[in-house]
């Protein structure tokens, strides 16, 4: 087939960043880490059905500098999946499509997610401390 | 309309045909996941996060008790469920050899199975006392 004479449309490194395009790739990207990190949270779930030997290498693994900031990446990327997937509903149902709108609930849910993930750590650790 | 269409009525042509039927199963099942999710996540960060560096003890206690362990299977299913329809999009979007497509599409499918299953094997297992 002959290549059609005319322009193409112009490539996604050829546009400004916006919010919307960021948000939306990062909606993506999250997903794709919460899926990582489930399956490794799903490792420490069986290590505790297993034994003891089998927990404390998990625990180990948890409990080390990178196993926490894995856990810190997975659980804000799982609020940030969780709030932009509430803002595809509110989508679904037909609202919030002009531009100013998906600004506000855009700029929303960067905000959210970084607060949610703040408050479910302090919780978390409230927790935790409390426990024998 | 052309001359060839046959016995065939327009609108018997048209039942059954097209995207209204089984095509939005991907899209309303993802919907129905993802509702499912929101209660279920919010409780169980918190959870994970006072749980992950505490004795066996205490996670073996925890995921011991009714409620815990029915919204551990539930929240199993929804997730694996979700992420094998989130995954498979991903693959459609940007894997284009055909063999390589279907190959990752099935161990996609696969894999949330065997996954889910293990998961909830393990919850059962500590529920019920090994």
């Amino acid at each position: 087939m002959m290549p059609a004479d005319r322009p193409l449309s112009p490539h996604l490194q050829i546009y400004k960043p916006q919010l919307t395009s960021l948000l939306s790739i990062t909606h993506r990207a999250t997903g794709l880490a919460v899926s990582v990190g489930t399956v490794l949270l799903l490792w420490w779930l069986i290590a505790a059905a297993a034994g003891d030997a089998a927990y404390a290498t998990t625990q180990a693994f948890w409990g080390s500098w990178i196993g926490i900031l894995l856990l810190l990446g997975w659980s804000y990327s799982l609020f940030y999946h969780l709030c932009n997937g509430i803002r595809h509903l509110a989508w679904d149902t037909g609202h919030g499509f002009d531009i100013a709108t998906t600004y506000r609930s855009g700029w929303t849910v960067v905000g959210a997610s970084v607060v949610l993930t703040l408050v479910a750590w302090v919780i978390g650790i409230i927790v935790l401390g409390q426990q024998p | 309309m052309s001359a060839r269409a046959g016995m065939r009525s327009p609108l018997g042509r048209a039942v059954g045909v097209g995207s209204a039927k089984e095509g939005v199963q991907h899209w309303w099942m993802q919907r129905v996941t993802a509702v499912a999710l929101v209660p279920l996540t919010l409780w169980f960060v918190v959870a994970l996060i006072a749980h992950i560096g505490a004795r066996r003890a205490i996670v073996v206690a925890w995921l011991g008790s009714p409620f815990v362990a029915i919204a551990m299977v539930l929240l199993l299913i929804a997730t694996f469920y979700h992420m094998a329809l989130g995954i498979e999009a991903v693959i459609e979007d940007y894997v284009h050899s055909e063999l390589l497509k279907i190959s990752a599409l099935i161990l996609n499918r696969l894999a949330a199975i065997v996954l889910g299953a293990a998961g909830i094997f393990a919850v059962l297992r500590i529920a019920l006392g090994s």
